[in-house]
């Protein structure tokens, strides 16, 4: 009997070890990384940074002042464009298709749109924008972002109107309210934060994001606000900038990514902070 | 709430006019909403013919052999090579690796954060990892690149490959010279890249059980582990597989974490200490160069990408819906 106890107490204390060790391990790495990016990111941040161009090859000053707009105009179309859509398609999942099989296959398709390869709906842009539009350009890359925004609105939006109570629509359809001013007055209000929410998590998701962007967007040495010429922005210029020999521009791709970083934590950290506000009610 | 002003007024016409302009307005957005959800549909098949149209001209010419060619000679004269069996290789490779590394230590992380890890810090390093699976992934990709590639190909490799020198079989798998740029770097890139991503949804799943279901156990008497390896994991497990391929979908279509220290050489090796190439990583690498039969051929590869992602994703998410199901009834 005692055998067997001490058997299963060592048998636990082992996987304690070893769950402790998995997280010791794993948060190690992720530690490192973001030691790394901010030493490294911090020490090329000066105002020359948001004021310069993108150096030319080998030069010694130059900062991302046209990636950073590249990238802010390129994220707000995206979301733009693609926010709408994602908002409406969540709205006839929640409140208007909820049992039908349409739905159903919105959904699965949806979820699944949700975490395709990004890269792959890059070839998708670059077959259906860039190609018939003659170029690259900032618009594509823009719609680019937008096919990325509209699942993660969907999704968002769809749960967001599920935690509406019933009752509240009822109030409203027994005073006479038609179908469409019940969702817009009373759902979205009551669902408001949690649809701010989802719209500030999908600009984050976009905000970094580089594979769709490379031949979609592709990028350019100066200050360029035309959304039909190629558009430096973030992500591709540290993509660029990381596989060159010039000590200069590595420096340059590591404040570029402590930038994108730092943006997508404020959003995130945001849209919680929202998301918090919430609960308690 | 702001009331239309016609609605005020008691007149008969007015109030069909308004009437009917609620109707209009009703329908329009129904349709408004209804034609937005069928666009989700339309963006689905808009990828799949783009991607087939825009294979076209190398499933003509290449067919299925384009499956099993190993060689990748976009320059020769007349007419081009291009097989897809090294990106295939590298892609399932390398995402076979990051599993291997990341399941365990994320799940590892997940029963940590919820059976034996202190409250006091649970919830800040549950939002940690949460944040950083938020993390763009190209950032892991330069982080890759710069720091943890030199490391292990100066200090790991040498050592692991002088281990198993002798060993039959593994000294094929960690088979010398040491490489910057390898299959084995990208794997480990991947894998601390999914880590915070498993970890999120094992923890999320895992607390979905029941906490009278867990106390029921403990009061039997059994420990720890034993309450999570007989109660939590099989409550959990259709959630818990459902969430490692998701991981898999993402690690097999990861394109940046990847590209800048994997090679992009086409050989196939049957060490993982070479450099390779996986299918995303050829694309972003060869596409804005490409033309021809050549582009076509990349295009190919994203497709199969789809293709293979999709199968992936699609389980994954039927198996999440039967968990959700199951938590309904």
């Amino acid at each position: 009997m005692n055998a067997l106890y001490s058997a299963r107490a060592r048998k636990d204390k082992i996987i304690r070890v070893l769950c402790y060790g998995a997280a010791a391990f794993g948060l190690t790495w992720l530690a490192l990384i973001l030691f790394t990016l901010f030493s490294k990111g911090f020490a090329g941040l000066s105002l020359d940074v948001f004021t310069q161009m993108t150096p030319p090859p080998g030069s010694k000053t130059g900062g991302l002042a046209n990636a950073i707009m590249g990238s802010v105009m390129m994220t707000v179309i995206g979301v733009g464009i693609g926010t709408p859509i994602g908002l409406f398609a969540g709205t006839y999942l929640a409140e208007y298709g909820r049992h039908e099989k349409l739905s159903f296959y919105v959904r699965f398709i949806n979820d699944i749109l949700l975490s395709a390869p990004s890269i792959v709906i890059g070839l998708f842009v670059y077959g259906a924008v860039v190609v018939p539009m003659g170029g690259f350009s900032g618009f594509a890359g823009s719609i680019a972002l937008a096919v990325i925004v509209i699942p993660v609105v969907v999704r968002t939006t769809e749960d967001m109107l599920l935690l509406v109570p019933n009752q509240l629509r009822e109030a409203a359809s027994a005073l006479g309210l038609p179908r469409s001013l019940v969702i817009r007055r009373i759902a979205y209000k009551a669902a408001r934060t949690g649809l701010i929410t989802g719209i500030l998590l999908a600009t984050a998701r976009v905000a970094g994001e580089t594979a769709p962007l490379l031949f979609t967007a592709l990028s350019n040495q100066f200050w360029n606000a035309n959304l039909m010429k190629t558009m430096a922005n973030l992500p591709v210029t540290i993509n660029n900038f990381v596989q060159s020999p010039y000590e200069y521009w590595r420096q340059l791709a590591w404040t570029g990514a402590l930038l994108i970083t730092l943006a997508v934590l404020v959003l995130n950290i945001i849209a919680r902070l929202l998301g918090a506000e919430r609960k308690p009610k | 709430m702001t009331v239309p002003a016609s609605i005020n007024r008691t007149r008969p016409l007015d109030r069909a006019r308004a009437l009917s302009g609620f109707k209009f307005g009703d329908r329009a957005f129904y349709w408004m909403t209804r034609i937005s959800a069928l666009a989700v549909l339309c963006i689905l098949g808009g990828i799949i013919i783009s991607l087939i149209m825009g294979a076209w001209p190398a499933i003509k010419t290449f067919g299925l052999d384009f499956l099993v060619t190993r060689r990748w000679a976009p320059q020769l004269s007349p007419s081009p090579v291009l097989g897809a069996l090294g990106p295939i290789y590298g892609t399932i490779v390398t995402s076979l690796i990051a599993m291997l590394i990341a399941v365990p230590v994320g799940i590892g992380i997940a029963i940590f954060l919820t059976e034996f890890c202190p409250p006091v810090i649970r919830r800040p390093v549950g939002v940690a990892i949460e944040l950083l699976a938020g993390i763009p992934s190209i950032i892991y990709g330069m982080w890759g690149f710069f720091v943890l590639a030199p490391f292990m190909t100066d200090h790991v490799m040498p050592t692991v490959i002088a281990t198993f020198q002798h060993v039959p079989v593994l000294n094929v798998i960690f088979a010398g010279p040491p490489s910057y740029l390898s299959l084995f770097n990208a794997s480990l890139v991947l894998a601390i890249m999914i880590l915070p991503f498993i970890t999120a949804i094992s923890r999320d799943v895992f607390q979905t059980v029941p906490p009278m279901l867990k106390e029921s156990a403990y009061g039997l008497g059994c420990t720890t582990w034993e309450v999570v390896k007989n109660v939590v994991i099989p409550f959990t497990r259709a959630g818990v597989i459902g969430g490692i391929m998701l991981a898999l979908g993402r690690a097999l279509g990861e394109t940046m974490a990847v590209t800048f220290i994997i090679g992009n050489s086409f050989q196939i090796s049957g060490s993982i200490f070479a450099p390779g190439t996986t299918i995303s990583a050829a694309i972003a690498s060869e596409f804005a160069e490409a033309d021809g039969v050549h582009m076509s051929a990349l295009i190919l590869l994203g497709l199969l990408l789809f293709v293979l992602t999709f199968i992936v994703l699609a389980a994954a998410r039927l198996m999440l819906a039967r968990l959700q199901e199951k938590q309904g009834k």
